[in-house]
């Protein structure tokens, strides 16, 4: 069949001849641009479901979509379940607490267990990286990464890139500044690495010891100083302080971390004016941003979590459309 | 072995169609015109276009539909080509509705935009045209309105090219030669 060719060489948009055939989406680190730029537009395509009044379509209808959530979450276990119910799925949840791996089984035996029952796509959060992909390797069911370890978050990335080029209406050339703890945060290598694959430039900012010096080998320059990239970035993804690990010597005090690299009002005046402010939530309010700069214009948090759930539902129907 | 129809032969069944289309369209009811992408989508856009010509007094809204999560062979592809938008944004209820397609040939395409519709809403009736209807049909369906219609094995393939798809205008129909080349 002939097609009319792309009118534009844009990398950040594809015409209709390319073909998703990933049974898992593990991570954006083994995904090609044209992949990406694939799910975002397979995004776009779903984000008009949620306008209908009837907010559902028959596209994955008597697939079985199982959550394993071995770690805590509420808006990314959430927004997995509603995209699954807007495509039709049954969905079955699994939280660890006070479950059999309270009794001692093993996550491949837990999740070997469910596949068992009946399952099509598992999506999979656990504290371990590299949990999902060992499953993928045993399972012949799909597999979604709802985040691993310190290791990678691709659906958070992929929203977060949608919301950019919704809002900046391009990706080639944006610069992002990725804020906080850079260390331990699976969003910033996400999003590190899909940027990159579609030409944006990212700055790393934080305390040098949450910064590895090793990170600019993903291509990403690093920055101590908040104050200083304030006038040169076009988007500020403000990762959240995690309390959980003040208990170690990696954050001096709050106070100064707030000082140092909290986004407030001040700071935000000496940004572009059409600056893009985003966080993964969920917010600190008052410690990594001000209430202020989160409820304020340029602020993008609340579409993030719309976006979701049309990245969510494409990445869904996109494996679900490679095993049978 | 293949039979090509000229850019003069597609203008005739595009004229035929819009007669049907205009003699059976009422003129006390809201006009939605509904395309099934792509190419149907491209002949909902042209009549549209000279139905607001011809009719300046009539209100039509127009529409696009991709029925690909209705498929009811969603589930025996192997990949995924890319899902296009669905753009009805505006109250499909008690409309005159019209679906546009550019082949009628198993009924199936047709089957799944009826599901897609009945999402949106319920129309006081649907009406289907196509600009070539070459039987086949594997369901109960059959279209009210037809540009041009051809006789053809099951294993022809009829493609209709249209200018804003293909950058020409045309209709082949391929037949499997007794060889099976």
């Amino acid at each position: 069949m002939t097609r009319k060719a792309s009118p534009s060489s844009d990398k950040t948009r594809t015409d209709g001849d390319f073909v998703w055939t990933r049974k898992d989406l593990l991570g954006l680190d083994e995904l090609s641009p044209q992949e990406i730029v694939h799910i975002l537009d397979t995004a776009e395509s779903f984000k008009e479901v949620s306008t209908r009044s009837i907010k559902k379509v028959p596209a994955l209808r008597g697939k079985v979509v199982a959550l394993l959530f071995f770690e805590d979450s509420t808006r990314t276990r959430m927004s997995f379940e509603l995209a699954a119910s807007r495509l039709s799925a049954d969905t079955l949840l699994f939280s660890s607490k006070g479950s059999s791996v309270a009794k001692g089984e093993t996550t491949l035996d837990t999740a070997r267990n469910i596949e068992a029952m009946g399952v099509d796509i598992f999506v999979i959060r656990h504290s371990q990286s590299g949990a999902p992909h060992l499953l993928a390797r045993q399972l012949t069911s799909s597999v979604v990464n709802a985040g691993d370890g310190q290791h990678e978050h691709p659906t958070q990335a992929l929203l977060d890139i949608f919301t950019i080029r919704q809002r900046l209406g391009r990706l080639e050339g944006v610069k992002v500044a990725i804020v906080g703890d850079i260390a331990h945060s699976r969003v910033a290598r996400s999003n590190i690495l899909g940027l990159k694959k579609l030409g944006a430039e990212v700055v790393v900012v934080g305390p040098p010891t949450l910064v590895p010096s090793a990170i600019t080998a993903m291509g990403c320059e690093i920055s101590h100083s908040l104050d200083d990239v304030l006038g040169e970035v076009n988007v500020i993804n403000m990762l959240r302080i995690q309390f959980e690990r003040f208990s170690s010597s990696l954050f001096p005090s709050v106070r100064e971390y707030h000082r140092l690299y909290g986004m407030n009002a001040e700071r935000l005046a000496r940004c572009r004016k059409d600056v893009l402010i985003m966080h993964p939530g969920p917010i600190n309010r008052g410690m990594e941003i001000t209430s202020e700069v989160a409820d304020g214009p340029n602020s993008c948090i609340l579409q993030q979590v719309t976006n979701g759930l049309a990245i969510r539902m494409a990445v869904l129907y996109l494996v679900s459309q490679a095993t049978r | 072995m293949t039979d090509r129809l000229d850019s003069e032969q597609v203008r005739k069944a595009m004229d035929a169609l819009y007669e049907q289309i205009a003699a059976q369209m009422p003129g006390d009811a809201r006009i939605v015109v509904v395309g099934i992408r792509t190419r149907g989508e491209t002949l909902a856009a042209r009549l549209v276009g000279r139905l607001q010509a011809e009719r300046p007094q009539l209100s039509i809204e127009h529409g696009v539909l991709d029925i690909t999560f209705y498929r009811d062979d969603l589930s025996r592809r192997e990949g995924a080509p890319l899902v296009r938008a669905t753009e009805i944004p505006f109250d499909i209820d008690d409309a005159w509705l019209l679906l546009v397609d550019d082949v009628l040939h198993t009924g199936r395409s047709a089957r799944a935009a009826l599901d897609a519709l009945h999402d949106f809403g319920r129309p006081r009736c649907i009406r289907l045209a196509v600009l070539v209807d070459r039987g086949g049909r594997e369901l109960p369906i059959a279209a009210d309105m037809v540009g041009l219609r051809v006789s053809v094995d099951d294993d022809a393939r009829v493609q209709v090219r249209l200018k804003e798809n293909d950058d020409e205008e045309g209709i082949s129909i391929i037949r499997q030669d007794a060889d099976g080349r």
